[in-house]
């Protein structure tokens, strides 16, 4: 079954986002107006906001090469290393919402400086809901003594993009938390994320 | 019987969940639910039958995503022609002795609509109302909307249905925990689009649990003037640790719950997910003493956007009157560019100077207003969350834009002569919206007050013969000027108090008129609009950014019990400059220089210093000739900083900053120049290719290439080869800039090139983006990569120069 969650991440990392906008720190903070712009900027998330997840655990069968999830079998070298000792993988999908785009778009008009903080700011946001959603389940998992390997996208190595279209349907995406393919194989609200984690019972 | 009547006279039970259920059937992940009309009929049947004898009146066939997306044409005419007969099947065999009935289900689509996705809002109209004359040709009884958690995807529904058929329509809609749909909406703002629109029946299913979803019902209760129905889910789902779904509220409860809100008016009930044939049964015996509550018609004037519903009468509404070319040179240059970031300024600073509409209005003489209306409107509603007043004397630019808007709109305007009636008023009951009208008809504006209200009457009894509410009605009685007719001001003032009194409908003025050709125009503006609005006034259409006025109003709220605590009227106090003629003591601030750069402007520019570097220029302007300017320290101070950028010493938030700041100093200049505008380089085409809604790359490319001087014709993004081949050839560009960010939108900048390659075989074309580089570009036909923005003007630079 298909479950879905609201997760409010720790507050933005400012030197993150300073990097998903293509600048180092210490020259932003050295900076005459960046260092309030950014203030500005993280004014949008001051308030901490819960953010959507819905996420399914799926059997895993390896047979030579293949990897079958139930709902789409796989053939990727990289996850077939990546989870040799595993029986089962959670798939999630994650985002912060329409309103990152929105705040993009709306600075567009009339700040591209600022768009571009807010872009790196959406991008900070979804990475730090992932975060929080994979702790939690590695640390559900462990009392059950399992471990959970890093998490893989579609896109990533030799998983292809897509692999978004068999993983949308099975979680069930637009309909749990409003998050949509697009023909390019993009997702709107665009600050999402989905991937995959393998889970490994240290029994086995 | 006739559905709709029964409904007015019962309450109406509708089934419960089949997803749930088909899965337990052994629906497979992945399989598609509505095949199981042709594999499994037995199944489908069974399952209608069971919800018809629990009590169900209305049965949802099983067509939740039967739609083109998914199905061939002749695969989805099979597979809805197959569900319509296992619920008719099932009607038989559970032979009940209450009236049933057959609803076409249509869920969403799983899109998302463009501009934040790449569904295009006609394509999915078209999408529906497939599936729709479908429904139609197998028989169904009514058609029946849900789980839409978008309002813009849910008016593509409402309208295919509507274009489609005559039948009854129910439309649900789900709602998160927050109260909202996924993209925004308020419950009031759902209830003014779905009316609007003519929906039969209105309301709220899966998502939560009946008790969770009470305030959602509550608000619908509140607004709606149609039933409201409930469809909730048996609260939430949880593993019970066997591989089985359980969810945590049981039939007793739900039945209760929903029993509740039926008391409190709601008049449609049934289950979405986790709900079962014991659920509808629990619910309808629950039910079974229950006398459904009246309907009372709220006959509130309403309009929305796609987050919220603004009522007349609460409190008077400021429509913002700057999104109009009239008298402006300056926006219909842009307008002719077609430079819609100008407009979207307007409109920002509007919504900040605190209005509660913007009126929209791009009527220019030598323009197509038809196609720039609607991107007016969609590219406003974009970013804006106020309801818009769509201005326009054309009916054709009116209804593509009223189609496209998201939400019920302000419609400016009808007024009493047959024409104009009969081209507004189909179109207000088909997109739904208030109607500005105007008081005046074939024989002009009658001078008397008495006149006025005749034509008003007038305008009442025709709308009412379209079916058209007479609070979808607001008057403009017209301010005329005072200065040609001493009696002018006060027949449009006694117009406005006895239209308000005896018709009991809202009035709207636009206030400026009543000054024009005198002096000081804003004393008597703003005196006139404080005894408008005593005389009850609802909405002026005005200059947000007159101090005067906005002092007015913020008063008179408060001086008429509109402004609690006079909280409103203090906040916009606050905001006030200490004393009004301040104007040019920053500029003469002198700056401090605390670098070695060449001059104070070339320091604001380098530091991006937005504001500072603007003030300059103007003082600049005094002393220097506007392109000594430009050439001795804007570009200068440009390069200085393309070069760091380059070197690495320059970050890119930084260059972007700078080049706002240069932005900002051009527009000083520009405005100075108004005659004779800077000779700008040749023209540069830039476009995000279809399919890729990623523009962010691009628009720091264009803000660049404009402070080089380029003449940027920015077409947006997801933009078909087709459009940027005529384009170029229209412009006859000889530079064309594409961007992909996306893999599987690569292929779309090769065929792009290809078909530039064949129809303007003059041009140049650099490409960039994150999946690009060097040998990708050569691959698929580039004459340039470039890995970043400055690295895109200088290829331009270099194309210039040799032209």
């Amino acid at each position: 079954m298909i479950h879905t969650l609201t997760l409010t991440p720790p507050p933005p990392h400012r030197d993150t986002v300073l990097r998903y906008a293509g600048i180092s720190p210490a020259a932003a903070y050295g900076d005459p107006s960046l260092p309030s712009l950014l203030e500005d900027c993280l004014s949008l998330a001051a308030e901490p906001s819960a953010f959507s997840v819905c996420y399914g655990v799926f059997p895993l069968r390896i047979s030579g090469e293949d990897l079958d999830l139930g709902f789409a079998t796989l053939s990727s070298a990289d996850l077939l290393a990546l989870w040799k000792d595993c029986r089962h993988v959670l798939a999630f999908a994650a985002t912060v919402g329409l309103s990152f785009d929105r705040a993009v778009a709306r600075a567009e008009a009339h700040s591209p400086t600022r768009a571009l903080l807010l872009d790196a700011l959406g991008s900070e946001r979804v990475e730090a809901l992932c975060d929080t959603f994979c702790q939690r389940m590695a640390t559900q998992y462990a009392s059950e003594g399992a471990l959970l390997t890093p998490r893989f996208s579609p896109g990533y190595g030799d998983l292809p993009l897509s692999f978004q279209i068999p993983l949308f349907q099975a979680l069930d995406c637009s309909r749990r938390i409003g998050l949509t393919l697009n023909q390019s194989l993009s997702m709107s609200p665009s600050k999402s994320v989905t991937a995959m984690v393998g889970i490994r019972y240290q029994s086995q | 019987m006739n559905l709709l009547e029964y409904a007015n006279q019962h309450l109406l039970y509708l089934d419960g969940g089949m997803g749930t259920l088909l899965q337990k059937a052994g629906l497979g992940p992945g399989e598609l639910p509505e095949r199981w009309n042709l594999s499994h009929p037995e199944v489908i049947t069974k399952i209608h039958t069971d919800y018809l004898c629990a009590g169900s009146n209305v049965i949802s066939t099983n067509t939740f995503g039967a739609n083109l997306l998914k199905f061939t044409p002749e695969e989805l005419d099979t597979v809805v022609g197959a569900a319509v007969e296992n619920a008719r099947r099932a009607q038989t065999a559970a032979g009940v002795p209450h009236p049933t009935w057959v609803a076409l289900d249509i869920g969403p689509t799983g899109r998302m609509l463009a501009p934040y996705g790449d569904f295009d809002f006609e394509e999915a109209v078209a999408t529906f109302a497939a599936t729709v004359r479908l429904g139609v040709k197998h028989g169904v009884d009514l058609i029946f909307i849900e789980t839409m958690s978008d309002s813009y995807e849910t008016k593509a529904a409402l309208l295919a249905a509507k274009e489609n058929c005559d039948l009854p329509v129910f439309v649900s809609n789900a709602y998160g925990a927050d109260g909202k749909l996924m993209t925004g909406a308020s419950p009031a703002a759902m209830v003014a689009l779905l009316e609007g629109m003519g929906a039969d029946a209105i309301g709220v299913n899966c998502s939560l649990g009946p008790r969770a979803l009470a305030p959602v019902v509550e608000e619908y209760l509140a607004c709606a003037s149609v039933p409201v129905l409930l469809k909730p889910n048996a609260g939430l789902p949880r593993a019970n640790g066997q591989g089985e779904t359980v969810y945590d509220v049981l039939p007793e409860d739900f039945a209760r719950e929903v029993t509740a809100l039926l008391q409190k008016g709601v008049r449609i009930a049934g289950g979405c997910c986790g709900t079962t044939p014991a659920y509808i049964r629990a619910l309808t015996q629950a039910a079974a003493e229950i006398r459904p509550l009246p309907i009372v018609p709220k006959e509130r004037t309403r309009i929305s956007s796609y987050t919220h519903a603004v009522s007349f009468g609460d409190r008077p509404l400021l429509i913002g009157e700057r999104i109009n070319p009239t008298g402006k040179k300056r926006f219909k240059e842009a307008l002719k560019a077609g430079d819609m970031d100008y407009l979207l300024k307007e409109g920002l600073a509007q919504e900040e100077a605190g209005v509660d509409i913007l009126d929209v209005n791009v009527g220019l003489p030598d323009i197509d207003e038809v196609t720039l209306l609607t991107d007016a409107v969609c590219r406003l509603q974009a970013i804006l969350d106020l309801p818009l007043q769509i201005d326009t004397a054309d009916p054709v630019a009116m209804e593509k834009a009223l189609r496209r808007y998201n939400g019920k709109a302000l419609i400016n305007s009808v007024n009493g002569k047959r024409e104009s009636m009969d081209a507004v008023f189909p179109l207000a009951k088909k997109y739904g919206g208030v109607i500005i009208a105007l008081t005046l008809d074939e024989n002009g504006i009658p001078p008397t007050a008495e006149g006025r209200l005749a034509i008003a009457k007038k305008i009442l009894a025709e709308a009412e013969a379209y079916g058209i509410p007479r609070h979808d009605l607001v008057f403009d009685p017209l301010a005329l000027t005072v200065s040609a007719d001493a009696n002018a001001g006060i027949q449009t003032l006694t117009a406005v108090e006895r239209i308000t009194r005896e018709l009991g409908c809202h009035t709207s003025l636009g206030v400026s008129n009543v000054s024009f050709g005198l002096p000081c125009r804003d004393a008597i503006n703003s005196a006139y609009f404080a005894i408008a609005l005593s005389k009850g006034l609802s909405a002026a259409i005005m200059n947000p950014y007159s101090t005067e006025m906005m002092k007015t109003y913020h008063a008179f709220c408060a001086l008429y019990g509109r402004d609690e605590n006079c909280a409103s009227y203090i906040a916009f106090a606050e905001r006030l400059p200490a004393s009004s003629p301040v104007v040019g003591a920053t500029a003469t601030a002198p700056a401090t220089v605390a670098d070695t750069a060449a001059s104070e402007l070339q320091y604001a520019i380098g530091k991006g210093l937005k504001e500072r570097a603007a003030e300059i220029t103007s003082r600049l302007l005094g002393q220097k000739e506007p392109l000594q300017i430009v050439n001795e320290e804007i570009i200068p101070a440009l390069n200085t900083v393309g070069v760091g950028f380059e070197n690495k010493t320059v970050y890119l938030p930084q260059l972007l900053m700078s080049a706002e700041a240069a932005k900002a100093a051009f527009e000083v200049i520009k405005s100075a120049l108004r005659d004779a505008p800077v000779a700008a380089k040749c023209c540069f085409i830039l476009a995000t290719v279809k399919g890729d809604i990623h523009d962010i790359g691009k628009n720091i490319v264009k803000l660049l290439l404009e402070n080089y001087g380029f003449a940027v014709v920015d077409l947006g993004r997801d933009v078909p080869p087709e459009v940027i081949a005529r384009e170029t050839v229209a412009r006859h560009a000889p530079l064309v800039g594409l961007s992909a960010l996306m893999t599987t939108t690569v292929p779309a900048m090769e065929q792009t090139i290809a078909l530039l390659r064949k129809e303007a075989p003059w041009c140049k074309i650099v490409v960039g983006g994150a999946v690009l580089n060097p040998e990708y570009a050569a691959a698929i036909g580039a004459d340039c990569y470039a890995k970043d923005a400055m690295e895109g003007v200088r290829y331009a630079e270099a194309v210039h120069q040799s032209l």
